[in-house]
């Protein structure tokens, strides 16, 4: 089972790479960009069945390694 | 001799790299990223640091600057270019020269002092080093992995595109003298035209017997002859 | 929003301490008001517990340009040249979160240095984990050195000393200090002090964010409803925006327009506007609505106390707008006119075109609390440690455990995580007694070092004072420099505790008298309280930065060994002190006995030896003595150099672990060819000092009679082992 996880950082976590990024894109003339965020994309294959398990599995990695819960939140999708 | 030093926001090796080439006799100027012209050259230095603070990709949004449009017209008819460390991950994003440079294979920033193999003198930028000999210069970076693909690599040996390869103190050339993970130990390459030059180590540095060693001498009075 | 116990008790304030916001006020503060007075009367802001104890340190002498109280201290190095300097500690965000702690710390410190209109030309640091076997520890490690390394390299200062140290009284509260360094011309230092009316008061730097907001107003369940929202967000730095800012600042400083400058710390905006006006004797009026915010809907509350990153106040001279905003413009930064100066010696806020605050300057800074906490003189432990009486343990065992110890192992692993070189005067790295830094094309050089001696603190905070101050000024003199001042972080426990309040009188009493003694003074500094939790507070962990002057930069040393057939001599006189040595503490496990005696006279008359030694250059090496005594020092100039040594036990010793592992100060050892020794030994005989022959150097032996044999490979191994061990086992 195959599982995507998204990372960003928080809301109001300062986001200096997406900044610099935003500003980059908005002075090629790219004038319709309001906001960019940069965040990570982790893919993730199980050897699981149950989708509720798996999903718990994944959370737990999550919560252990995969995210610094201190500045960043994350979101879990099956693919 | 003209020299132009090419600064981003970011760049920090900037200076340094100006004092190399004035106390060695080039007439030097400072080049801000924004203009649109580029004052006559015949040495053109994209200097080491942090551009763009290293963001999206080391090298990425520099190389989509003004002032590289000039660098890469000027470069194409023939004048000399000089890349080091962040200045070699923007030519490498310009495409003006071929290959990656990825995260070390430590994945930490490295800074230390290195041992090199001279591999190539025949060109532009070495011709005053002798061919084996050993010299030590600084490198500082988090993404100095080269890598390509593997007929680009054969075309980079079999076309004496390789100038120096990372080595130890005997000049052997293996695992444990790597110290960033480059394919077959290589810290700097030549364009085919061989008037490119990206390099990770920082001879700008290497100026100075009283400051670290003047290894790095060489590199600038070959330009110079 | 009314005013609650539970809302003052949660801004920290006491009782009696909102009685006396009232007083001051003449009336009860709003929320925002309470807010700001929370953030200025904190510790960190006010020195309310500390200032009456920091005032007997001596401040000033011929050297110094500015001692404590702006941004920075600065020395005169002559030829119109001055060094700006200061250490602060980040320690508790380091904990939460370390790699953006340990940036944001080096960021602030140099913006402290840039501010006063100097180019940071070195960073140092000083970083204390708990036992590396404790589980939190790895990892703290790994995110603070590299984020240490992450803003420094980034901006591309070379981060050229510093002291990487373990000790389970960390555990639960790490120490991040962090020390910045700045050339200046002596004519254009910039200070924070405003004046003159109706000037334009201007932010530039990056948006503002609710980065850090004091925790008080987000713990407050009443505030708002959504409580994920609470917690104060963690600062997040941007080296990228600090080096434009950098740039931009130093760009507007070579002209004329700037009346003074102040940077966004901690308490941010609150902070650094009632700084300038209180030093200008000026009120301050500023426009909330103007404040370039990166959220929306702040409140002018957030705004106020958020302790966003690389944002910076200036006060403009008449005139000079247009010519500023056109450099910050250059540097795709915010530059925006917020407010100006007034002669109300108010601090007045204006938010949607109301007042939303009004309160009295004075009543911010000199108003503000002070207080002589109660301390008690610590109980010394008389009793001395008889080695007899433990368990018997061979020399060389005794001696690799040492040298392979976390503390004593070879530190390159984290000092190679940063760029030492960039700005291409570092002349002597990390791993020197004191690292060197050219002055850019010039013919001198400053010398710089970080120290702390926890272990000696903690059992006598007075006599730990003063070694500290000579362990700093030994390690400038051991690289042939002339000691010039010291900045101090003074990271202690809870000052509500008399035995912490005593440690920390007792410790800058004996910091003053060694400071006064070797002429020594302190420019800057800064001090951290509530290190620790649960009422276990950490040992008390002064933490010295010092600068010197080398005016020859044909007279520097280091501690490698250069020839071999040289003879070693110790400087000054061993008497083998064991109490409170890294043998007793790390090998034996025993923490209680006195730490070595300190004779400021011998330490000055030693060092100013050394110093004409290595003027006349009658020596090749020098290495001070500190931790793990004189065979730990041989071993470091052995392990640098590759060259070995033949050591003889001096006939008279009663033991060999006293003699070698003994901590007495203020030695040194030096290398003398043997053509010079004749000369020196006169030398030293004709300025009475104690001196000691105790071997020459040798081809690839470290050898110590029958007691100690090792290929200087081996060693260097040893001392290398310990980190890749850990780093395996752990990962």
């Amino acid at each position: 089972m195959k599982f995507a996880v998204i990372i960003t950082l928080k809301k109001d976590v300062l986001d200096p790479q997406g900044k610099v990024v935003e500003h980059t894109l908005q002075s090629m003339g790219i004038n319709s960009l309001k906001n960019l965020r940069q965040g990570k994309y982790i893919e993730i294959d199980l050897n699981e069945t149950d989708e509720k398990k798996a999903h718990n599995i994944i959370e737990d990695m999550c919560k252990k390694l995969l995210v610094n819960l201190i500045i960043e939140e994350y979101k879990i999708k099956k693919i | 001799m003209n020299s132009s030093v090419i600064v981003f926001p970011g760049s920090n090796c900037d200076r340094d790299v100006a004092t190399a080439l004035t106390n060695l006799q080039f007439k030097n100027k400072m080049v801000w990223h924004k203009d649109s012209e580029l004052p006559k050259s015949d040495l053109i230095v994209i200097p080491g640091g942090f551009s763009y603070g290293d963001y999206l990709r080391s090298g990425a949004i520099a190389a989509k600057s003004n002032i590289l449009k000039e660098v890469i017209k000027a470069a194409n008819s023939g004048c000399l270019v000089l890349g080091i460390c962040n200045g070699f991950q923007i030519l490498i994003e310009t495409g003006l020269l071929r290959g990656a440079l990825l995260r070390n294979k430590d994945l930490k920033f490295v800074s230390k002092d290195i041992n090199l193999k001279i591999i190539n003198n025949e060109n532009k930028f070495c011709n005053k080093y002798k061919k084996n000999s050993i010299i030590s210069l600084n490198i500082a970076h988090n993404e100095g992995n080269y890598f390509t693909q593997r007929d680009h690599l054969k075309e980079l040996e079999d076309n004496n595109l390789i100038p120096f390869k990372y080595c130890d103190k005997e000049g052997s050339i293996n695992e444990n003298s790597n110290p960033n993970g480059s394919l077959n130990n290589i810290a700097g390459i030549l364009n085919n035209k061989k008037n490119i030059l990206g390099m990770m180590p920082h001879p700008e540095r290497m100026v100075d017997n009283l400051i670290s060693n003047s290894n790095g001498v060489e590199l600038f009075t070959s330009i110079l002859s | 929003m009314k005013i609650t116990k539970e809302i003052i008790e949660l801004h920290g304030l006491k009782s009696d301490e909102y009685s006396k916001i009232k007083l001051l006020m003449n009336r009860e503060p709003n929320y925002l008001e309470l807010g700001i007075f929370s953030a200025m009367w904190n510790e960190h802001c006010s020195y309310k517990s500390s200032k009456i104890h920091l005032k007997k340190l001596p401040v000033k002498n011929k050297n110094v340009i500015q001692g404590p109280g702006e941004n920075a201290g600065v020395i005169d190095i002559g030829e119109g040249d001055a060094i700006v300097f200061k250490i602060e500690s980040h320690n508790h965000p380091s904990f939460i979160e370390p790699y953006q702690g340990a940036a944001t710390g080096v960021g602030g410190i140099l913006r402290d240095v840039f501010t006063m209109g100097a180019r940071p030309i070195a960073l140092l640091n000083s970083i204390h984990f708990g036992d590396p076997s404790n589980k939190k520890t790895k990892n703290l490690l790994n995110g603070v050195v590299s984020g240490i390394g992450g803003y420094g390299n980034c901006i591309g200062i070379p981060t050229v000393a510093g002291e990487t140290k373990f000790n389970n009284t960390y555990n639960e509260n790490i120490l991040v200090n962090a020390m910045a360094v700045g050339l200046v011309n002596k004519k254009k230092i910039f200070y924070s002090k405003a004046k003159g009316i109706n000037k334009a008061v201007v932010y530039v730097g990056s948006k503002t964010g609710r980065d850090g907001i004091h925790g008080a107003s987000m713990a407050s369940a009443e505030f708002d409803e959504n409580s994920e929202d609470k917690k104060p967000t963690v600062q997040v730095g941007d080296p990228f925006t600090e080096k434009l800012l950098m740039e931009a600042c130093l760009e507007l400083m070579k002209k004329d327009s700037i009346i003074s400058i102040q940077d966004m710390g901690a308490a941010g905006l609150t902070s650094s506007s009632v700084e300038m006006a209180f030093k200008g004797g000026l009120g301050i009026e500023l426009d909330l609505d103007k404040i370039p915010c990166r959220e929306e809907n702040m409140s002018p509350y957030e705004m106020m106390l958020s302790e966003s990153q690389e944002r910076m106040l200036i006060i403009l001279e008449d005139g000079k707008e247009n010519e500023a905003r056109q450099i910050f413009k250059k540097w795709d930064l915010d530059f925006v006119v917020i407010g100006k100066t007034t002669d109300t010696k108010n601090l007045s806020l204006k938010f949607k075109n109301e007042v939303v605050a009004t309160i009295p300057i004075e009543a911010l800074s000199s108003k503000a609390p002070l207080y002589d906490r109660k301390w008690v003189k610590k109980k010394f432990d008389k009793k001395k440690i008889n080695l007899k009486e433990h368990k018997k343990i061979k020399f060389d065992k005794a001696f690799f455990e040492l040298i392979s110890s976390p503390n004593h192992s070879n530190k390159q692993w984290v000092t190679e995580q940063y760029d030492q070189m960039v700005m291409g005067n570092t002349i002597e790295r990390s791993g020197a007694d004191a690292a060197i830094v050219k002055i850019h094309q010039k013919d001198k050089a400053i010398a710089l070092t970080v120290d702390s001696s926890a272990n000696y603190c903690k059992s006598h905070p007075l006599s730990g004072g003063k070694q500290i101050v000579c362990e700093s000024w030994r390690n400038l003199i051991s690289v042939g420099a002339k000691p010039i001042a010291i900045t101090n972080c003074l990271n202690f426990g809870n000052p509500e505790n008399p035995e912490v309040m005593g440690q920390f009188a007792e410790n800058i009493l004996g910091i003053k008298e060694a400071c006064e003694f070797l002429d020594y003074p302190v420019v800057s500094g800064n001090v951290s309280f509530y290190n620790g939790t649960n009422n276990n507070n950490i040992y008390p962990t002064p933490v010295i930065g010092g600068v010197g002057l080398i005016k020859n930069l044909n007279k520097i040393k280091n501690h490698k060994f250069k020839k071999i057939d040289s003879h070693i001599l110790i400087i000054g006189k061993t008497f083998g002190h064991l109490d409170q040595s890294a043998f007793i503490n790390e090998l034996y496990n025993i923490h209680d006995g006195m730490p070595p005696e300190i004779n400021l006279l011998n330490e000055k008359n030693n060092g100013e030896m050394i110093l004409k030694l290595i003027a006349n250059e009658n020596i090749n090496s020098v290495h001070d003595i500190s931790s793990g005594g004189i065979i730990i020092a041989l071993a470091e100039m052995s392990i640098s150099s590759q060259v070995g040594v033949k050591i003889q036990k001096p006939q008279k010793i009663s033991n060999i672990f006293e003699y070698f592992f003994g901590e007495d100060q203020g030695r040194y050892l030096i290398e003398v060819e043997k053509n010079n020794l004749s000369k020196v030994e006169k030398k030293l005989r004709e300025n009475n000092i104690y001196f000691e022959n105790i071997g020459t150097t040798q081809k690839d032996y470290f050898e110590l009679e029958k007691d100690l044999k090792i290929n200087v490979k081996e060693l260097y191994e040893l001392n290398n082992k310990w980190y890749n061990k850990f780093n395996g086992l752990n990962s």
